[in-house]
């Protein structure tokens, strides 16, 4: 029963401290939270290396056209006029190509693009209909509660990658269907965190102060309510990226995927329907492979920092 | 004098979870927070209610101000029932009547710098922007915190508990209201803080001629600050009368062992055993008829059968209880 | 005296700096009193305690003084060994502390088991005697923590530090979140105790009414220092230290005519960078040039009977009157804002 306390801290006394005064100050982002957001990766490391990667990807997607300028689908033949097919990697193809004459390396790069559409564009939408949904259901409670969270259970129940062939197949196997159906599957997990969050928030003492104010109840929801979910919302945004991606190559190597497009599902499909691993082609399927890796872990290091600035608890002293 | 506040059998239940056995048999068992309470409060008046935790104070000050709904009764501020409220009328009401609350390092917003916080009042009741730095001055002026530029730009954390206290003050005050309800202004901060903030609260009282209601545990405290105090027991009022009458002769049984429980600074205070036995009883069952009866040292049979109403023994101080007290 | 105190200094390392949070107290606890060590948030008193007990924080450590208990010095590593056997603690969250999912029962038969050594039976009877201690009812022992009331889960964490009958027990604020009239039972109970089982205690609290109604002795406690220590019937109608001066006034008193409260303007000093001299200095209404540059020792070096560390203790008369006048604390009150 006696055990030890908790870590103190410097008792306050009303006396301004330096420190503090100066972090005051008016300085860009003004918001402490959004200044404690946009701070974050400079004090984890973890953190700090997934936004590396990011950055990298991003500014590979950005300039791909030119980092790689041949088309990932044309098909190319050798001087002599035959099909350069499954050409080990050399000076002119880094890292080879297909067996059907198209340049391996092309398609990794330009398969960034498709990879990071894919994660942002669902981690958007998860972020804002997560949010929306928790704070509406967390704040409102009552009937609007149920009828949201019931809807969330309904989507938590569907098997995750069935559900998104079975509603490729419906709609069509596009890009943008695919993101659709991962951002169906991904939001309640957002919305029920944030949702519970709300519902301990809601009870707070400033929040029954803007109430007795006058405050209106989507001033509270919004301005006194929202900026403390924020941190939570970029958790599962992030972790929604990595999800995105990898069901996108997961469909697209089972086949149900977007061939207009080249994705690195797309490349990982083609290499083992052209039996690349018996025949010791790695560089066709490892680096796509690698990528794909690189990008969720990414994706769960930042989500596992912004946990942190949520959370100050879990941060180690 | 007008009366600014009526409260007429206000009834508070809160439901509780129902367990098979319960939902079955049709029963709806409930926290019994208030259980018929009416007093009226006066323009300019300054009323305490006092009471151990769970006598419902904290709920009847949370009616008042219409953040909570009544069971059943009714509430009237100036003359208009609170049920009724709704848009333009809330917001009037909203502007009029406001909150001091316990927990100053709660009360705000910690993402919010205090010039916001003390700004947002004016905000919601749609002031003109121009006029916001003015009013806030004002505000600060009327707690003691001089400089503004002192406060404007810090955040909660920055300040000692007594300053944060005075800023929620100056929050309460900005919109000039009629009316405000003090949650134990002062348990949460340091003792040679708190006579700083009592002293404020009289003054303001003063010069603004608010009309106040205290709720507070520290019969000691409400002293400094209040004419007249209402004593509660387990959600009803056992008496209700001048702040030194209940000190010096308190009449209801309750009232005599919560005076005669109070430590004073004098070591050679009455150690006396209190006057009273057991538990407080449980809420989602209160004993039939008077609700003190298992703990009274003067209980009668009367006592279990009919449950006493608050009548008057003496001008202005009325009594809930069945013995001959006048 | 069982338990004396000489020096102690207990820093914290934070990220600001150290934090001085005790700096030089030194106290006695007489054998068979009760000592109310009072002071504000701040003050050091819950530290000091835990210092005592060894249960300080990790960031906590001892960083000079000494404690001396029945005759022997100890240090962090001796305290855990008479921890619960000789000296027990009733930390500030004591009520809050109790396993949830084990009977109160349950818990006490381990202490007395697992520290004490006893049998299970024998174990399970000193447990109905404790209950029956602290005024718990022995049906009660098969019950949870949140089935009981507040003031009663206190009077069960009582009932855990006295199980193995220690000779002084360690309160940490045992009364302040309870309601008056439980509490008022709780401090009936703990005198009650302390006679029939000749304990000696310090009880901790910020609150000078309850130091009153149950201590023998007072402690009182300043940012990090002790500044006033004494009978507590002798320090409160005769107080020696301005500190002790305000803050008498600061308290209401339910029974008495005066209708004035006087607050004591400023707030307790940054202990991560403590003003040199006296640390009420910038408060007290009486300071002089020097109290900002040399700091007060005891008056009698702590022990004589009523002490006070003030440069003008030899001239406590006169400054009790003026602190009765409200005006004194009101010049002081201008410039240091709380």
């Amino acid at each position: 029963m006696a055990e030890r306390a908790d870590p103190v801290l410097p008792v306050r006394t009303g006396l301004r401290r330096a420190e503090a005064a100066s972090a005051a100050q008016a300085g860009w982002p003004r918001l402490p939270v959004l200044r404690r957001m946009a701070a974050m990766p400079l004090r984890d490391p973890f953190a700090f290396t997934g936004l590396l990667i990011y950055l990298l990807f991003v500014l590979v997607a950005l300039f791909a056209d030119q980092l790689a300028p041949l088309d990932p689908l044309e098909i190319l033949f050798t001087k002599a006029g035959k099909l350069a097919a499954n050409v080990p990697p050399g000076l002119d193809f880094p890292l080879g190509t297909t067996n059907l004459g198209r340049d391996i390396y092309a398609q990794l790069v330009h398969g960034t693009r498709s990879a990071l559409a894919v994660g942002l564009s669902a981690a958007i939408i998860v972020a804002i209909v997560g949010t929306v949904v928790g704070l509406v259901a967390g704040y409102f409670g009552g009937m609007v509660d149920a009828v949201l969270m019931r809807i969330a259970d309904m989507a938590l129940s569907l098997p995750f990658l069935p559900f998104v062939i079975v509603l490729t197949g419906f709609l069509g196997a596009s890009t943008s269907n695919i993101v659709f159906a991962v951002a169906l599957l991904l939001w309640p997990n957002s919305a029920r965190v944030i949702r519970s969050q709300v519902l301990t928030l809601r009870e707070r003492a400033y929040v029954e102060a803007a109430r007795v104010t006058g405050a209106s109840s989507w001033r509270i929801l919004f301005v006194h309510i929202a900026p403390n979910i924020l941190p939570l919302s970029f958790v599962y945004a992030a972790i929604a990226i990595g999800w995105a991606i990898i069901t996108e190559a997961s469909v697209s190597f089972l086949g149900f995927g977007d061939s207009e497009s080249v994705s690195w599902g797309y490349m990982l499909q083609d290499a083992f329907s052209s039996q690349a691993l018996s025949r010791g082609q790695y560089a066709w399927f490892v680096p796509p492979g690698v990528c794909i890796i690189l990008v969720v872990v990414a994706g769960f290091f930042i989500s596992r920092g912004y946990e942190e600035v949520f959370m100050p608890r879990l941060r180690g002293r | 004098m007008a009366t600014l506040v009526e409260l007429r059998d206000v009834v508070k239940h809160f439901p509780v979870a129902r367990s098979l056995g319960e939902v079955v048999r049709g029963e709806h068992p409930a926290v019994h927070a208030l259980d018929g309470v009416s007093f009226d409060v006066g323009s300019g008046d300054a009323v305490a209610i006092v009471g151990e935790s769970g006598c419902g104070k904290t709920t009847l000050g949370r009616l008042m101000l219409k953040l909570v709904e009544p069971t059943a009764g009714s509430i009237a501020f100036d003359g208009a029932p609170l049920a009724g409220l709704a848009g333009e009328g809330l917001r009037a009401f909203r502007r009029q009547a406001q909150l001091v609350f316990q927990n100053p390092f709660d009360a705000l917003n910690p993402r919010f710098t205090i010039y916001r916080a003390v700004a947002e009042p004016l905000l919601n009741a749609g002031i003109d922007k121009a006029e916001h730095l003015d009013r806030v001055a004002a505000a600060f002026r009327r707690v003691h915190l001089p400089d503004l530029d002192r406060y404007l730009d810090k955040y909660p954390h920055q300040l000692s508990g007594g300053q944060l206290q005075r800023v929620v003050l100056a929050r309460a005050l900005v919109l000039a209201p009629r009316f405000l309800v003090a949650d134990e202004p002062v348990s949460m901060l340091d003792v040679s803080v708190r006579a700083g903030i009592l002293a404020l609260m009289r003054e303001v009282r003063d010069t603004m001629g608010l009309s106040a209601v205290y709720i507070s545990h520290d019969l000691a405290l409400v002293r400094y600050l209040c004419e007249r105090t209402l004593v509660m027991y387990l959600g009803c009022i056992v008496e209700d009368g001048p702040t030194e009458e209940i000190v010096r002769r308190p009449r209801h049984p309750y009232s005599q062992a919560l005076v005669a429980a109070v430590p004073v600074p004098d070591a050679d205070q009455s150690r006396a055993p209190l006057p009273i036995s057991g538990n407080v009883p449980d809420a989602r069952e209160p004993p039939s008829g008077c609700r003190f009866r298992d703990r009274c040292p003067r209980a009668m049979a009367r006592c279990a059968e009919e449950t006493p109403v608050l009548r008057s023994i003496a001008d202005g101080h009325r009594v809930a209880c069945h013995l001959d007290l006048a | 005296m069982i338990l004396e105190v000489d020096g102690l200094k207990i820093h914290y390392s934070t990220r600001a700096g150290a934090v001085r949070a005790v700096d030089g107290a030194s106290f006695a606890v007489p054998q068979g009193r009760i000592v109310g060590l009072v002071g504000e948030s701040g003050c050091g008193k819950t530290t000091a305690v835990r210092a005592i007990m060894g249960v300080l924080a990790e960031n906590g450590r001892r960083a000079g003084g000494r404690v001396v208990f029945k005759g022997q010095a100890i240090d962090e590593a001796t305290t855990r060994k008479l921890l619960w056997r000789d000296i027990a603690y009733v930390p500030q969250s004591a009520m809050s502390s109790l396993d949830p999912v084990y009977t109160v029962g349950a818990q006490l038969v381990e202490v007395l088991t697992k520290r004490g050594n006893a049998s299970r039976s024998a174990a399970r009877a000193r447990a109905a005697e404790l209950f029956d201690l602290v005024g718990l009812s022995e049906s009660r022992l098969a019950d949870y923590p949140h089935q009981f009331s507040g003031g009663m889960r206190q009077r069960a964490a009582i009932a855990m530090a006295l199980a193995l009958k220690p000779s002084l027990l360690l309160a940490d604020e045992p009364v302040t979140a309870l309601d008056v009239i439980v509490q008022r039972q709780i401090l009936d109970m703990l005198r009650t105790l302390q006679q029939r089982l000749r304990l000696s205690m310090v009880l901790v609290t910020h609150d000078i009414s309850v130091v009153a109604y149950l201590c023998d002795d007072v402690v009182v406690m300043y940012a990090g220092q002790v500044i006033e220590s004494g009978p507590v019937r002798e320090v409160l109608a005769r107080p020696r230290h301005p500190y002790t001066m305000g803050l008498r006034n600061a308290f209401p008193d339910l029974m008495s005519d005066a209708l004035e409260l006087v607050p004591i303007g400023g707030s307790p000093p940054d202990l991560s960078d403590p003003p040199p001299g006296c640390r009420f200095a910038p408060r007290c209404p009486f300071v002089l040039a020097a109290c900002t540059t040399s700091a007060a020792l005891m008056a009698g070096g702590g022990k004589q009977a009523h002490a006070s560390a003030c440069l003008r203790d030899d001239e406590a008369l006169s400054l009790r009157k003026a602190a009765m006048d409200p005006a004194t604390w009101q010049r002081s009150s201008n410039f240091a804002m709380s």
